[in-house]
């Protein structure tokens, strides 16, 4: 039997990969293609009062101009262009022609006439009793209204809140204003949890905004051939992707045919693809011409998404063993002029798992500012939770003498661990599973914590290294995804997948899972993918870490359902009953009587033969409308398995990231540098293990970036943005990585999910962010800093001066 | 320059192959910026060197050899990061050495030696060392930043065969990858390293 499962693999697309053949959004060509140029908004808040394009229409070569009036109505949903830019960088009109130097020539004949508005880019001057706002009719996103039974949840209502001049009364001492929160839950008995506790910490920290920043920018090129719109988009999840080209469009999902092969990484601020790509799509049906969008770095800083940013302050008791007795957690997240995003509610909910206070409350405002639109950015929410809440964990562990790890694995969850408020049912959610603090203990061991504290916090002439650990904590899998797979009269396994080709390799690592139930060779396995024109199943955004749990159990049901319709046409043709067969060497055969059997190639012909469920004809009934449609169109290739999961689980999956860090600052220039990294998975099974482990570096190095220089910048006085290129936005370079970097997984299953497998592209980020913040306090002191990243001024000007010198509250600095 | 009647058809006949249309930056004719080849200008039509193969192109004075390599010679593997030299997505060999194309005029290549990574494998399809492990290694996740680092790491290793991870490291510094395993990145071209020295 081929176990697939666990081991390392040459992706089918690597050499296309190293010859430079594979094929991106921009890589593709039509004859008579156009290019597009946009005209960004220079103001943070305006309305466009008049647009005047008669001299860029009357240049040679200028084949049509899009405007907002030309996109359908989102109902006040973000789109593509605006007649009311709410951030400097927003598209407001697109022009096609000939080519780009022309469309760029173009762009500035037109005359736009805007009026400018009141604009904000700072949250907490949105809540000032007399601050502005981003928007005209308000300033915050209130609590989303429950959903109906079984509905999604409605979507958060706009509203105006204003703080009053005594909430903002503790402004001076640099902790976080509490004005009234929109949003809010709490379990435990907070008053007696800080009354039992031998210490309470109050402090308060800003977690930064960063920009995605992909390698490959949101690029796209659309036309249209015979009432059907073809695209080439960048996107996470190509299944998904469709259904909302075709709402950002107004056209019925069945008329999109998305091509996206391969994706140019996405980070979350691709999730579902991008709102833009409507540009290129309406503006190619308008030019009635093919039309190429090339977006620049620039553009990309402006539009191509950037994390929340979150000010946060927590309170917190703990026994004089360092057990978390109550927590207050209040989070004023930026979403920037769109939104609402939901980073603030995991970042509650994460703080309460990988702290399990026994009494917690969690407030928050959701504040929107004129500053570049924000999406999830990996680890969305439970990253920034890390930066608020490890200082304060870091500061009390010291006050009480207590080791650092010792202090984190005490108050780490383990088993069906509880976490987040007591819901409508009296009770409150629990994890899947929880291996944290075999995770920690593996770590520590491989790091060599013990040894190296011993080390930590002496000078060395100007140099002072010091070591951290923090548990990175995510979301790690969703349920209810469908599959297809055909096994086909040349003897080949099919499975078709919804998944975006973003790099994870999850894309294929799916299928390993079909074939290994199945007893298939891999080489003998075709995946299809990219193109929603080659018929792909109902698949899960590949955002949240949900993709290797949520689309292994739905390839593992589909691959049971193949086999079962192996052993009944076996039994249907051979005799006796279905259970008397087995599958195995691309064969279905009588148990105990190998010769009596059917091989894989015979038993796909004979399933067309018969039809009905056994070539597709037949569907189940609760599967996806996309997934029916796809299996219909494929019906009638061989024996289809194809099923919706609906394996059990109890709990909410998570999964986690531990890491440990070593650095050494110099005191005398205040700079940083990492030493060496260690990380280690609690993430379920391993499907693929070279792969897990760049994940887990990657999403790390990600952590560690934030905490050392990654960062948006926007000046407040004119509202633009400044981190609009990469030397700006200073994200890590080869240079800035450890010499030694280690990371594995503990590799215990999840027991709720029937291959075992859980989620690993967000946890290490959080693990990276914290781990480093540690270590450097653990150099130079815990109360040196209190916002990310923490560059060497901040470090230097402390040490200085003998206490924290940054700006205590202000964002985006 | 002179050539001969039956060379520049050729060369416009092999152009025009491999991109249908071969003139997306510059439609001649009615478009506002046509820039022709007056007296006393540059010459617009040159020959250059890629891969290996003459290939004749016509080249707007401004242009840089990225946007010339992927929109008129078809050669896309060369990608675009951030058009202003500071992600290295772009980086081609010219005469060995590595240089970010976006920042390369093409009529300054004229005559020298441009390879992209669609010219590191042997025609027969054969894998160069470095390819061969960088697939051996799965160095790289969505791979944009690959072509750049993989010509950024085959000119350095030709200056120093047999480097450090420290001092290859610094070699390809001028690379960005937002997916960030670098220490993988490392070790895969470390193996090319290794391969190349073998081979």
């Amino acid at each position: 039997m081929p176990k697939l499962v666990g081991q390392n693999y040459v992706p089918v697309d690597h050499v296309a990969k190293v010859t430079g053949r594979a094929r991106y959004a921009e890589d593709y060509r039509v004859d008579g293609m156009l290019f597009t140029k946009l005209l960004l908004s220079p103001m943070p808040h305006a309305r466009v009062r008049s647009i005047d394009t008669t001299a860029a229409m009357a240049m040679p070569g200028v084949r049509a101009i899009l405007t907002a009036d030309d996109l359908p109505d989102l109902e006040g949903a973000e789109r593509g262009l605006t007649n009311e830019p709410m951030y400097a960088g927003e598209p407001i009109l697109a022009v096609a022609a000939t080519d780009e130097l022309t469309a760029a020539e173009a762009i500035e004949r037109i005359v736009v006439d805007l009026e400018p508005l009141p604009f904000v880019t700072d949250p907490l001057e949105a809540l000032r009793p007399d601050g502005p706002s981003a928007r005209l009719n308000g300033n915050a996103w209130g609590a989303p209204p429950p959903g109906g039974p079984g509905g999604p949840a409605a979507p958060a209502p706009l509203e105006t809140i204003k703080w009053t001049a005594e909430d903002f009364g503790d402004e001076e001492s640099g902790r976080l204003p509490m004005g009234k929160a929109l949003e809010e839950w709490a379990f435990g008995d907070l008053d007696a949890g800080f009354a039992s506790a031998a210490i309470v910490l109050d402090e308060t920290f800003v977690a930064q905004s960063s920009g995605h920043h992909p390698m490959e920018t949101r690029s796209a090129m659309a036309y249209w051939q015979n009432g059907k719109l073809f695209i080439h988009a960048s996107t996470q999840s190509v299944a998904q992707t469709r259904g909302n080209i075709a709402r950002w469009v107004g056209i019925p999902p069945e008329d999109v045919i998305l091509i996206s092969e391969y994706t140019g990484g996405g980070f979350g601020s691709k999730g579902g693809g991008a709102v833009s790509t409507s540009i290129p799509c309406l503006l190619s049906k308008k030019a009635n011409a093919p039309v190429m969008m090339r977006i620049t770095r620039e553009e990309e800083s402006y539009i191509g998404r950037a994390r929340t940013n979150m000010t946060g302050r927590a309170k917190v008791g703990f026994t004089k063993e360092g057990r978390i007795t109550a927590l207050d957690l209040f989070i004023v997240q930026d979403t920037g002029a769109y939104g609402p995003l939901g980073d603030h509610r995991s970042a509650g909910l994460a703080a309460s798992l990988i702290y399990q206070p026994a009494a917690m409350r969690w407030r928050a405002v959701n504040v929107l500012t004129n500053t570049p639109p924000r999406s999830q950015q990996r680890s969305p929410g439970p990253m920034q939770a890390n930066g608020i809440m490890e200082p304060v964990i870091t500061k009390a562990a010291r006050q009480l003498g207590i080791d650092q790890l010792e202090i984190r694995r005490l108050n780490s969850p383990e088993g069906k661990a509880l976490f987040g408020p007591v819901l409508p049912t009296g009770q409150r959610n629990h994890v899947t599973s929880a291996f944290v603090k075999e995770a920690l203990d593996r770590g520590a061991e491989r790091f060599g914590w013990d040894e190296r504290k011993t080390r930590t916090g002496k000078r060395q002439g100007s140099k002072v290294r010091g070591i951290g650990v923090t548990v990175g904590p995510h979301g790690a899998g969703s349920i209810g995804w469908d599959s297809i797979m055909t096994i086909r009269p040349d003897g080949k396994l099919y499975v078709q997948s919804g998944v975006g080709n973003l790099g994870t390799h999850s894309v294929l690592d799916l299928a390993r899972v079909a074939a290994e139930v199945l007893d298939m060779p891999w080489e003998k396995v075709e995946v299809v993918w990219g193109n929603t024109g080659n018929h792909l199943p109902w698949t899960c955004l590949s955002v949240g870490s949900q993709t290797t749990h949520g689309m292994t159990r739905a390839n593992h049901a589909g691959a049971m359902d193949a086999v079962r319709k192996l052993k009944e046409l076996a039994a249907r043709d051979l005799g006796g009953a279905p259970d008397d067969y087995e599958v195995g060497g691309e064969r279905v055969f009588r148990r105990g009587n190998p010769g009596r059997g059917m091989s894989f190639a015979q038993a796909g012909r004979r399933a067309i033969e018969l039809g009905g469920r056994f070539d597709g004809h037949d569907l189940p009934e609760d599967i996806n409308p996309m997934t029916k449609a796809s299996a219909t169109a494929l019906a009638g290739l061989g024996l289809m398995g194809v099923a919706k999961d609906t394996y059990p689980r109890d709990g909410i999956t998570y999964g986690f990231v531990i890491g440990f860090a070593e650095v050494e600052v110099d005191v005398e220039t205040g700079g940083v540098t990492l030493i060496d990294f260690v990380a280690v998975g609690d993430v379920g099974t391993v499907v693929n293990p070279r792969s897990l482990v760049a994940q887990i570096k990657g999403g790390a190095c990600l952590g560690i970036a934030h905490a050392l220089f990654q960062k948006s910048v926007v000046d407040p006085r004119y509202g633009v943005s400044l981190s609009d290129r990469f030397h700006y936005s200073k994200p890590l370079s080869i240079l800035d990585i450890p010499a030694s970097m280690h990371a594995e997984a503990v590799g215990l299953a999840d027991p709720e999910t029937p291959v075992g497998a859980k989620g690993v592209g967000e946890p290490p980020v959080g693990a990276g962010y914290g781990a480093v913040m540690n270590a450097i306090s653990d150099a130079v002191g815990e109360d040196v800093f209190r916002r990310a990243p923490v560059t060497s001024d901040i470090v230097l000007m402390s040490l200085e001066n003998g206490r924290r010198m940054h700006a205590p509250l202000q964002a985006h600095v | 320059m002179s050539l001969s009647r039956r060379t520049f058809i050729k060369g416009v006949i092999a152009g025009g192959a491999v991109a249908s249309s071969s003139a997306y930056l510059f439609r001649g004719g009615g478009s506002l910026l046509g820039q022709t080849s007056a007296p006393g200008s540059v010459e617009r039509l040159i020959t250059l060197v890629v891969n290996g193969q003459q290939r004749r192109v016509d080249a707007l004075r401004q242009e840089t050899l990225a946007m010339t390599l992927r929109y008129k010679l078809g050669l896309t593997g060369t990608k675009l990061g951030c058009d202003r030299a500071e992600c290295g997505a772009c980086t081609v060999l010219i005469d060995d050495v590595p240089h970010y194309a976006c920042s390369v005029l093409t009529h300054s290549v004229r005559g020298r030696q441009v390879r992209t990574i669609e010219g590191l494998a042997s025609p027969t399809g054969e894998l160069h060392p470095i390819q061969r492990a960088v697939v051996d290694e799965q160095g790289f996740q969505c791979a944009f930043c690959l072509p750049g680092f993989v010509m950024a790491a085959t000119g350095f290793l030709k200056t120093n065969p047999n480097p450090t991870r420290e001092e290859l490291a610094h070699g390809i510094s001028g690379n960005l990858c937002r997916c960030q395993d670098y220490d993988k990145i490392l070790t895969a071209l470390m193996r090319g390293a290794e391969y190349m020295r073998g081979a």
